[in-house]
């Protein structure tokens, strides 16, 4: 087995013990190459039938290309998809200007926990990777949070030998973390072994290219040529800017996507 | 391809503040590994709290640990040499951590630990030393930090080694090296130690690239634990990891604990290029079977001639991290492999105070951080191997209220009782080491223990065939003895009749008898009339299936009376019926009341193969 094996291998463990043990379980899918490339460990896992709902969470301040790809991916590989927005918070004004971690939270942080309460679901698949950030890097595999979404980072129980933690109080639920293990690079050259879909905002045009999807106010592309899969691999082999260097929520100070995690932010 | 390279998992560990997440940065900054930005980062955040450049803070990520300049949790961090790729796992050395930092070594290959050159062994080095060998990380490097503060002092250095070796040995680790660093002014971390010409060992980094992977788990026995049963098609995949060995279509395959046989049908995927014929250790598969009878989640798929042993009473080593102590008989869930079941300690055996190696004499209840050598007790059997055998088939996790609060591993599995446990009176009891295994006495004896069981209503043949089959295994040197039923009413059953609830002791008090001539390596003959279904799969069980052949042997009852007029002058109506058996048995059938027994028992002998 390879290093793509073992990471695949892994992850769909992750999510066979995830679908087991959660009867009201979702899978978050932003868009991005990550959870696009969980999608499609998913089938793998299930053998083509992917048994549980993906969830969108719309800011309406998504990129458009994000949307049109969404809807056809959905389309093309007959996806259960539940979008949803914060209408209530968009409609009183919510957005980038009123502050970058204000708004993360209202629109994306409660619009999640809109459809976690809505739905009542008990397990939240999330393609977060440690190597993003320094308070992923702390994550586990299957992570709990309260009603509020809220994670208690301080005491958080062990976790040993794939022994993932299944047993939680009513009203909380388990965020399951299946690429935790993954990096950047492990992504692209996946994506490229599985010839995987992945939207064009990610391809250089005119010397630009998106390393990291979000909303388009918040969200800048970086001085690429990478053009296409191939490029990219090479790209970041040479590359030590941070791959979420291009998200502006995340500069607004020195533990930004921390604060924002601890309630409940992906 | 880049993705043939190798992976290894590296933990380090130590008492707090002896400088684990400096050496991360250290060896991160020296080999340039950061990202950009991230000095910047630290010097800012170092300026802001009014301190100077602090490698730890690469590490540290959340604010809290910043702030109390500690690790609270583990930090898993990936780089890479020319040689392979890491990943290095950051474990908190502070005691209220411990869980986290068990954590962090669970999955680690190797281990770094370590002790600051100053301040000596402290109370978490050893402890950590020896929740290392409990994990069963063999690869320890014993880094000795901060040497800059005792004169970079080769007679410091030896101090520390020859104490921490005492230590260490008692608990069987043997530390592969002992290395001397300074981790905050770089020496013997990336190259040779300009302040250290004494030294002539590796430095750090070199071996960290000579420590060698751990091989050979495709080729130990198979161990397939079920994860999941789908149905989303006309396909019934069994799904799961497997753990060790390899399977194949068409393999014959035992599924435990039931023993139930089938063969492998196919290997399922989802897309035909990632359709292979062999799947092996590693790898999370898909497979149908032939005889689709139910399965489910936690059974074990493994290959005949070596597989799990199964038991509900077992040994372990367990460390224990609960907020609440573990106690005695208390009801627990335990989570092996993909196995789930209830759980209570038996019997607390020793306690070990980590630190200190001293036995507790109060053995009741288990305090957090505490090591402890326990008997468990689970409520149905389950399947499990050595931990040195195979480490995923041996570890556990007990849970508590909501959490992982234990674990445990199985260090043998010799001193097993492979059998379900039930109905127990004495309290202080446990299963005690014994130096000479079963398999050590049928090596020696060339022979496997087992039982040949005949059953059969009175008058049948059975005593007439046993006394034969005893003949002439003992004549071609065998280790044989026959118990004989009727024999045994003389004596151990003195006290029982003939009536149902005295026929049903009998056969458990034959079966225990039998099972314990078994264990010694020996062939053993049974004659028991055990009419009963339930009787003789109770004597089945405690015998266990691989070791236990029922051969009944059939007669008409004109033929039986005939042969034994005696046995029908009992005072009990039901004499003649006979229960017989839902799995297959060897039946002999007896036509003529004069029958070549001598023709009977080599039939036997061939069929089983003795």
């Amino acid at each position: 087995m390879d290093h793509l094996d073992r990471l695949e291998a892994e992850s769909i463990y992750i999510l066979r013990e995830a679908y087991k043990h959660f009867g009201k379980l979702g899978m978050l899918w932003s868009v991005g190459k990550d959870s696009t490339v969980m999608l499609w460990l998913a089938e793998k896992a299930f053998f083509g039938n992917c048994p549980f709902p993906l969830i969108h969470v719309d800011t309406t301040f998504k990129i458009p290309e994000m949307i049109q790809f969404r809807d056809k991916v959905a389309k093309d590989y007959n996806l259960n998809l539940i979008v949803n927005t914060n209408w209530k918070a968009l409609e009183e004004g919510m957005g980038p200007e009123k502050g970058r971690l204000v708004c993360c939270k209202a629109l994306k942080t409660d619009g999640l926990q809109e459809v976690v309460s809505k739905y009542e679901f008990e397990g939240l698949i999330v393609g977060v990777r440690r190597d993003e950030e320094g308070s992923r890097s702390k994550e586990r595999v299957f992570s709990e949070r309260n009603a509020e979404s809220e994670w208690d980072y301080t005491d958080q129980p062990p976790e040993l030998w794939d022994q993932f933690k299944t047993d939680f109080k009513k009203g909380n639920h388990i965020r399951i973390h299946p690429l935790l293990g993954w990096r950047e690079i492990d992504i692209w050259e996946y994506v490229k072994r599985e010839n995987i879909p992945v939207v064009d905002l990610y391809f250089a045009k005119n010397g630009k290219r998106y390393r990291s999807l979000g909303c388009a106010p918040c969200t800048n592309p970086i001085d690429s040529t990478a053009s296409n899969v191939d490029e990219i691999i090479e790209e970041l082999k040479n590359t030590k800017e941070t791959e979420r260097s291009g998200r502006a929520q995340d500069q607004e100070d020195a533990h930004a996507l921390e604060k924002l995690r601890k309630y409940g932010y992906m | 391809m880049k993705g043939e390279r190798e992976n290894l998992n590296i933990v380090v560990v130590g008492h707090v503040d002896h400088g684990k997440s400096t050496l991360i940065g250290r060896l991160l900054y020296d080999t340039d590994s950061l990202p950009a930005g991230a000095i910047e980062k630290v010097k800012k955040i170092s300026a802001e709290k009014g301190k100077s450049f602090e490698y730890a803070y690469l590490l540290d990520a959340f604010e809290e640990e910043q702030k109390q300049g500690i690790t609270i949790d583990i930090t898993m961090i990936q780089f890479f040499t020319k040689k392979r790729d890491y990943v290095i796992i950051d474990a908190p050395g502070h005691k209220e951590f411990l869980k986290n930092m068990i954590s962090g070594a669970a999955s680690a290959e190797a281990a770094f630990l370590l002790i600051d050159a100053k301040e000596g062994i402290q109370e978490q080095s050893k402890r950590h030393g020896y929740i290392l060998s409990l994990l069963g990380i063999k690869k320890v490097y014993v880094l000795v930090n901060k040497m800059d503060l005792v004169d970079y002092s080769e007679e410091r250095f030896n101090e520390i080694q020859e104490q921490f070796n005492e230590f260490l040995n008692n608990l069987n680790v043997y530390p592969e090296k002992y290395i001397p660093i300074s981790a905050f002014n770089g020496q013997n971390i990336t190259s040779k130690p300009s302040e250290m010409p004494w030294y002539k060992g590796d430095y750090v980094l070199e071996c960290m690239d000579k420590i060698e992977k751990a091989k050979g788990i495709e080729e130990k026995p198979l161990r397939f634990p079920i994860q999941d049963v789908y149905k989303f098609d006309d396909r019934r995949i069994i799904s799961g990891r497997i753990e060790s060995g390899s399977l194949k279509a068409g393999d014959e395959i035992v599924i435990y604990p039931s023993g139930k046989t089938t063969r492998v049908k196919s290997i399922e995927a989802w897309q035909n290029k990632d359709k292979v014929d062999v799947i092996s250790a590693g790898m999370s598969v898909g497979i149908t079977v032939e005889d689709e009878f139910f399965n489910k989640r936690g059974e074990v798929i493994c290959h005949k001639d070596d597989h799990v042993a199964t038991a509900n009473i077992f040994n372990a080593n367990v460390f224990w991290m609960g907020k609440n102590n573990l106690e005695r008989g208390k009801k627990y869930k335990l989570k092996i492999a993909t196995q789930e079941v209830e759980c209570e300690v038996f019997s607390i055996n020793k306690i070990i105070d980590a630190a200190s190696l001293k036995t507790n004499t109060e053995l009741n209840y288990i305090k957090k951080n505490d090591v402890a050598e326990v008997t468990i007790k689970t409520k149905t059997p389950i399947c499990f191997d050595a931990f040195g055998n195979i480490q995923a088939m041996g570890r556990f996790v007990i849970i508590d209220n909501y959490d992982t609060a234990g674990g445990g591993i199985i260090s043998n599995v010799d001193d097993v009782i492979n059998r379900q446990v039930t109905n127990i009176k004495s309290k202080n009891i446990t299963i005690r080491k014994r130096l000479v295994s079963r398999k050590d006495r049928e090596e020696v004896l060339g022979q496997k223990g087992k039982v040949v069981w005949f059953t059969g209503l009175p008058g049948c043949g059975k005593n007439e065939i046993a006394v034969k089959l005893e003949k002439k295994l003992f004549d071609i040197g065998k280790k044989v003895y026959y118990i004989d039923s009727a024999n045994v009413r003389f004596g151990l059953s003195s006290d029982l009749a003939f009536s149902p609830k005295d026929s049903y002791e009998q056969t458990r008090r034959i079966s225990e008898v039998a099972n314990l001539f078994a264990d010694s390596g020996t062939i053993t003959i049974v004659t028991s009339v055990s009419r009963f279904r339930e009787a003789r799969e109770y004597a089945r069980n405690v015998i266990g299936k691989e070791n236990y052949a029922e051969v009944l042997v059939e007669a008409s009852n004109e033929i039986c009376k005939k042969r034994n007029p005696n046995a029908f002058s009992e005072d009990c109506d039901s004499v003649m019926d006979y229960e017989k058996s839902e799995y297959p048995v060897i039946a002999l059938n007896i036509n003529d009341a004069e029958f070549n027994s001598d023709k009977k028992a080599e039939a036997i002998i061939d069929l089983l193969d003795l």
